[in-house]
């Protein structure tokens, strides 16, 4: 009797083990447009509704755990902010002179900056959903197909860049941060125009890695980094130029030029993410190059 | 534990809103930077109280539930849960702690064997981006945060499943003792 149920027990953990293995392999090597993924993009369908109202009512619960750690953060930010505030004055006065060159320039420039986002036509959407893994870094949104999201565009929100959609249903979408190990971006650092690569620094929580810079000795913390859009027809990037995507914060010396490493803060509050954009249309400004315009 | 009909009913109803509760609430807050998972904790916390293979179940069902909720690579932590569920069913069946604290043994040793496992099949799966010394402190941190939760979210499963559960002795000491009934000073 005893034997039969420590075979039973062994029998049910190994058929668990290898039904996980077998998803897992199948999984893995399939693509996007496989069954698996299909049938989770069903299941995200059918159980966003619940989720969603679920982290509607559930927001003033995660509301007063912030507002502790808010608390406990609020001396450092002060202190912080602080010394920006004091550092930025001194900044405002030379930015009022140079703001007169700049009014010359403006026309030149209109092109870059008429619009803003605008163009892109982005979809405002809320997030309900947050993968607690590390190696997971990816929200849920509750725009999809309908609203016009596709798959790999850009998502943004009024701080700066948040990553990218990743897979998309009718109603939902899942979008992939800017910290997620398979993230990466053509960046730029504007004061000198200096081209590079943004990836994620995995299980860094808020890490990015400005990589692959030409000329990484003319980068200084607290330089701007922004994406750098298309430079090239032949490989159109998925991102519109120049949105922000974070700021230098420190700068790791080694041996050579080709040990350093500039680490980039983003922009965007990855871990307080509420409200959020969806670019559907990440290439309107292309489309509008490539238009003969009228004589 | 009996698993009929309403045990495994209340099992199931469990796992969905302890999911739910997990993927909207729990895992969007964060201490330290390090958001909040107690998938783990509550795994164990089945399987410590149900058994072994009732553990391995619900660990498959509850990893499966979140990595199809999520987008992941469905099987990883399905595999991980399954393996954590078991194994706290088999540290009951085989010791049978008593200890009152035993459940925080018991939640610390299943969110580092969580952790390191999902750690290690992404290595398996392959991390093309360099990785940071850094997650090692978000492991750590995790631990120690789950390791504080682990008596609270045990007594809530215990507490859901409390009808289900053999008798604990203390309890039915107090009862025999309390009840009127039964008391034979109460026969005079």
């Amino acid at each position: 009797m005893h034997d039969k149920v420590v075979r039973r027990r062994r029998a049910v953990l190994a058929l668990l083990v290898a039904l996980s293995l077998f998803l897992l392999t199948a999984y893995f090597g399939e693509s996007a447009g496989g069954g698996l993924h299909a049938t989770q993009r069903g299941a995200l369908e059918v159980l966003a509704p619940i989720q969603e109202g679920a982290n509607k009512a559930l927001k003033p619960a995660r509301d007063l755990f912030g507002w502790f750690g808010d608390t406990l953060d609020a001396q450092d930010e002060r202190d912080r902010l602080q010394r920006e505030r004091d550092q930025l004055r001194s900044e405002v006065a030379q930015l009022q002179v140079q703001n007169r060159e700049l009014e010359q320039l403006k026309g030149l420039q209109e092109i870059n900056t008429a619009g803003g986002l605008q163009q892109y036509a982005p979809v405002a959407s809320r997030v309900y959903q947050r993968s607690p893994s590390t190696w997971y870094q990816t929200v849920t949104i509750n725009k999809g197909s309908s609203d016009g999201v596709k798959v790999d565009d850009p998502v943004v929100n009024g701080q700066g860049l948040v990553g990218k959609v990743k897979s998309v249903s009718h109603g939902n979408a899942v979008v992939m941060l800017l910290t997620d190990q398979d993230f990466g971006v053509s960046a730029l650092a504007p004061r000198r125009g200096e081209p590079g690569s943004i990836t994620p620094i995995p299980g860094a929580g808020g890490d990015l890695l400005f990589d692959l810079v030409d000329n990484a000795e003319e980068i200084r913390t607290g330089d701007l980094v922004v994406t750098a859009g298309t430079t090239s027809q032949r490989l159109p990037s998925v991102y519109p130029r120049s949105i922000l995507i974070g700021q230098v914060k420190r700068i790791d010396r080694g041996d050579g030029d080709l040990d350093r490493r500039i680490h980039v803060k983003p922009a965007a509050d990855l871990l307080h993410l509420d409200i959020v954009q969806v670019l559907t249309k990440p290439d309107a400004n292309l489309q509008a190059d490539a238009t003969p315009t009228a004589p | 534990m009996t698993l009929n009909g309403a045990a495994i009913t209340r099992l199931i109803l469990l796992g969905l809103v302890a999911s739910i509760l997990q993927l909207t609430a729990a895992s969007q807050v964060s201490i330290f930077g390090v958001p909040m998972d107690l998938s783990p904790l509550i795994v164990a916390s089945i399987g410590f109280l149900t058994g072994s293979v009732p553990g391995a179940v619900f660990g498959f069902c509850f990893g499966l539930f979140a990595d199809t909720a999520l987008m992941q690579t469905l099987g990883v932590t399905s595999l991980v849960l399954t393996v954590i569920g078991y194994g706290a069913g088999r540290v009951r069946e085989l010791r049978d702690p008593a200890h009152g604290l035993a459940p925080v043994a018991v939640g610390a040793a299943a969110t580092a064997i969580a952790a390191l496992a999902v750690t290690l099949l992404q290595f398996l799966l392959g991390v093309e981006a360099p990785v940071s010394a850094q997650v090692v402190r978000q492991i750590l941190m995790t631990i120690v945060i789950n390791t504080l939760l682990a008596l609270p979210v045990y007594a809530l499963c215990r507490r859901v499943l409390i009808r289900f559960l053999p008798d604990d002795p203390r309890r039915r000491r107090r009862r025999a003792y309390t009840t009127g009934g039964l008391s034979p000073l109460s026969r005079a």
